[in-house]
């Protein structure tokens, strides 16, 4: 039993950093009608800025607290996908307005190759550390309820914590401000909101920004975890059937759906992987997707299609 | 008038749909007999498109039945309409695209085509000769159709009333014994209303193609046709030949009185 | 003034309904044939079989199928590198566990092995479309990258999924000098590559078509997307099996799962958006470009940053490759969405009229 919990809880923190990539497709998707690749390319981006902004900046300033550089560099780092954003509704999607889905999705895969050709020859393309401080040591909770207690990761559950409190945040952005509510204008029809004056293009830059902060957050997550690398770049991968499970426009479908997979992930790793050899992580979840999808079409909270004729 | 207009062949019994909880049609009841030009009418959002879309089977009716040449359908589908020889055309016109006006015809002859995959890849014997006569067959509706000078333009290039003819050609390349034509001259002007009057007349007149037609130009309505079904609200408020329904109260306060 | 069809004037359905029906085109097509099957081998040396001619066969042949599935029924996949797989390790278990099996009939089976295969992950294109059918087929992707890797059956037992052949002969033909390599896949794709064409100009493509332009119509008048759909994926998959086959045994002749990986798949959609969505000409021009653009920039890079007096780093090279590649996709799609194929045929039309403008 104590194992199972533990499997359980290590499938949801897992499960809230997908969350957190999801979340970035989802973003982008409803304002824009794009889907977007190049979300795990970003993420690459946004951590090499970090990682390497948080070495250099103690030389450039010659500020000695690690904190103070690490927050410099965050913002910087920030900043820096700002321009990413602008860049990217500048010179690719300004152009591309009103292109079929299957073309729009070509795009962002340019927009990958080139963000992660950039990223590397700026910042340079080994393995580097992202050192926020985040505790590393496992601790024990629960001694009382079972025997042996639970071991939990302290830096697992830290990071759930910050993806949480993220999610919130754009929950409320989304809910409360004027902006949120013009970007779910312009989700809902984009004719309809730029005829009562909503300028999409500013939508959409605005959409991309929040994207990129959202990775930004994903890669000083994964990458104070994993280490910076260019195989951080298929974390958009794995974000993928996230999305579909719980629907490419529901912003709660993108954190249940993460939750799930990552939980799914986990125990089919543990429980089914013996038997069929290990390894079965990502098809899993892909599988799992597939098989929803069939059930399911729309996804867990997905507007259901009407056609019309 | 050269056609006899005949038995019943289109019977539909009850038929209610909704979608969610909104009601689309309430109970309808209407036939249509063999050979005659049947016309749907009433306001907007009458429920008149869902009608057709009901006969084809592209809706599935909640309730209610369909019956047709004594062969009962709770549920129809659009291929089990189109093999019982039911076409029909499109309000916003449905056209492939990316496909020339051959093609977009020659599609029409689909369930007519018997040559399998493997016999088409190789372009062997019978699967040639048959793209041959299919071929021969459109032409007569183009011909019919007065489209000739366009057999090869993609049908996306086409101006508005032209891809309203070739809709109406795609339907007729399915040589259909019903045809369903949803708003066929809307947003047309008046000599491609004309034209378009002209070949309905005509299908219906020289191959006894069965007609059921919804169209928003009284004059041609009642012009043209032999029975008129009025709807309302997703109710039917009139039926019967357009000089009853013209001088049915009901139907003139509802739909005729509003515009006139 | 020489590219005419003057005074060409068909008098039966059949000629109007050829794949060239401008004589032309039908000249320069037999050239080309010519050319391809005596002049190249008399003219061009081994690097440029290798690194160029074999991997533009092969993949313009798998680009076919990605462009049936693709461009001509409408369903988007992101699974093309597994269908590769398959069909190469299919044929790889066909050829040594059959005594005595033809090459060629091991191609074909391991094509139809991938087509079954195909089959299979096309069946939620009937529940769903457009990008969540693509990930669906990332499915297939991540799926066989796994089997081929952890199913020791499927790879004789070889460890890390790593397998080869040698030996390679049709009846008496020997395949292994580059130049009969060549030859082996030039026939290969020139037989498929009629298949498809005769295949989107009958019933069966314009089914695909309509499917793809309207699916609500399509049933309408009666084409059932289960079949429609299903059909091109199997075909599709058939295509692409056999490529996987040939670029596996033909150009590769060792290969691990990892050749087939997602970036192939993404590589082969980028050839039918870049060669045309939905032309069959298009898509050699999408192989030869993918296939020519990184050899080129390899070439190009180094010695122009020899202009400025700036050596680039191999890491370098590769960093710019990808900033290049990308950069020109976005350019392609932004300035001709339609691809390649439709730059070529906007010429054609030009030059039939020149020197008139309309």
């Amino acid at each position: 039993m104590g194992f199972f919990l533990e499997t359980l809880i290590g499938g949801l923190m897992a499960g809230m950093l997908y969350s957190l990539v999801a979340l970035g497709f989802v973003l982008i998707f409803k304002a824009s009608g794009v889907f977007n690749f190049a979300q795990g390319a970003m993420v690459l981006f946004a951590a090499l800025a970090m990682a390497r902004f948080s070495a250099w900046i103690p030389q450039w300033l010659g500020i000695d607290s690690r904190f103070l550089a690490n927050t410099v560099a965050f913002l910087l780092a920030g900043a820096l996908m700002f321009v990413v954003a602008w860049l990217i509704e500048r010179l690719v999607l300004r152009h591309l307005v009103n292109q079929e889905g299957a073309t729009l999705l070509m795009a962002t895969l340019g927009i990958a190759y080139v963000l992660e050709g950039v990223g590397t020859s700026v910042f340079g393309s080994d393995i580097y550390k992202i050192d926020v401080g985040m505790p590393k040591e496992p601790v024990m909770i629960l001694e009382g309820a079972f025997e042996g207690g639970l071991l939990i990761n302290k830096e697992d559950f830290v990071a759930a914590l910050i993806a949480g409190v993220l999610v919130g945040l754009l929950a409320l952005f989304f809910q409360k401000t004027s902006t949120g509510r013009a970007l779910r204008a312009v989700a809902d029809d984009h004719q309809a909101a730029q005829s009562i004056g909503i300028p999409l293009n500013r939508i959409w830059v605005i959409v991309w920004c929040v994207a990129g902060v959202v990775a930004l957050v994903a890669g000083v997550i994964w990458g104070s975890k994993l280490g910076v690398q260019f195989s951080l770049a298929t974390v958009a991968l794995r974000g993928l059937p996230v999305v579909i499970l719980g629907g490419l426009t529901s912003i709660p479908g993108a954190i249940i759906g993460g939750l799930i997979i990552g939980v799914g992930e986990k125990l089919s790793e543990v429980y089914l992987g013996p038997m069929i050899g290990g390894g079965i992580e990502i098809w899993f979840a892909y599988q799992l997707a597939l098989v929803f999808l069939l059930f399911r079409p729309q996804g867990l909270f997905g507007e259901k299609i009407i056609d019309r004729v | 008038m050269s056609r006899q207009i005949g038995e019943v062949i289109l019977d539909l019994k009850n038929v209610s749909l909704a979608f969610g909880g909104v009601k689309a049609l309430t109970d309808i009841s209407f036939d249509v007999r063999e050979h005659e030009i049947r016309a749907i009418i009433g306001p907007n959002g009458a429920g008149k498109s869902s009608m057709l879309n009901v006969i084809n089977g592209v809706y599935r009716p909640q309730q209610g039945e369909i019956i047709l040449r004594g062969q009962h359908f709770s549920k129809m589908n659009p291929f089990k309409a189109a093999k019982a020889g039911i076409s029909r055309t499109f309000q916003n016109i449905a056209l492939f695209k990316g496909m020339n006006v051959i093609d977009n015809l020659m599609t029409g002859r689909n369930l007519k085509i018997r040559s399998n995959l493997i016999q088409q890849a190789f372009w062997w014997g019978p699967a040639r000769r048959e793209e041959l006569a299919h071929r021969a067959k459109v032409e007569q509706v183009i011909d019919f159709l007065e489209i000739q000078h366009i057999r090869k333009t993609p049908v996306g290039r086409l101006p508005y009333g032209l891809q309203k003819r070739v809709d109406l050609g795609r339907a007729l390349a399915m040589e259909p014994s019903i045809l369903l034509l949803d708003e066929p001259m809307a947003g047309m002007n008046v000599e491609e209303k004309q034209d378009m009057c002209r070949f309905i007349l005509d299908v219906n007149d020289q191959f006894g193609t069965t007609i059921v037609l919804i169209e928003h130009d009284m004059a041609v309505v009642m012009d043209i046709s032999d029975r008129v079904v009025v709807l309302d609200y997703g109710r039917k408020i009139g039926d019967g030949d357009p000089d009853e329904v013209r001088a049915s109260p009901e139907v003139i306060s509802a739909y005729l009185g509003a515009s006139h | 003034m020489l590219y005419r069809e003057n005074g060409q004037f068909k008098t039966s359905y059949a000629a109007d309904q050829q794949i060239f029906p401008i004589a032309q085109d039908r000249w320069a097509i037999v050239g080309i044939l010519v050319f391809a099957f005596i002049g190249v081998p008399l003219l061009v040396d081994e690097y440029l079989f290798r690194a160029i001619l074999i991997p533009f066969l092969i993949l313009s042949l798998a680009a076919l199928g990605v462009n049936i599935l693709v461009g001509f029924c409408g369903q988007i996949t992101l699974g093309a590198g597994a269908f590769m797989a398959v069909g190469a390790y299919a044929a790889y278990n066909f050829h040594i566990r059959v005594d005595g099996i033809p090459l060629l009939v091991s191609f074909l089976l391991g094509g139809l092995t991938s087509a079954a295969v195909g089959i299979f992950f096309g069946i939620p294109s009937l529940r769903v479309r457009g990008l969540y059918l693509a990930v669906a087929t990332l499915a297939a992707q991540f799926f066989t990258d796994w089997v081929f890797l952890r199913v020791p059956w499927f790879t004789d037992n070889a460890s890390s999924g790593s397998v080869s052949v040698s030996n390679l002969q049709v009846l008496a033909w020997q395949i292994d000098a580059p130049v009969d390599k060549y030859l082996f896949c030039l026939a290969f794709l020139v037989v498929f590559a009629l298949l498809a064409k005769n295949m989107t100009r009958s019933a069966i493509g314009r089914q695909w078509m309509a499917i793809r332009d309207m699916d609500v119509a399509a049933e309408v008048i009666g084409i059932r997307p289960l079949f429609a759909k299903l059909s091109a994926f199997a075909v599709s998959s058939f295509f692409v099996g056999t490529a996987g086959a040939l670029w596996g045994f033909i150009h590769l002749a060792s290969w691990e799962p990892a050749a087939f990986s997602v970036d192939r798949s993404f590589q082969l959609l980028f050839m039918v958006i870049i060669g045309g969505l939905g032309s069959i000409m298009g898509s050699f021009f999408g192989a030869a470009f993918i296939v020519i653009l990184p050899i080129a920039l390899n070439q190009f890079l180094p010695a122009l940053g020899g202009l400025f007096g700036v050596t680039i780093s191999t890491a370098g090279i590769s960093h710019a490759e990808l900033i290049i590649f990308g950069a020109l996709i976005i350019f392609f799609l932004i300035k001709e969405p339609h691809g390649i194929a439709r730059l070529w045929s906007t010429g054609k039309e030009k030059l039939r009229l020149w020197p008139f403008p309309h």
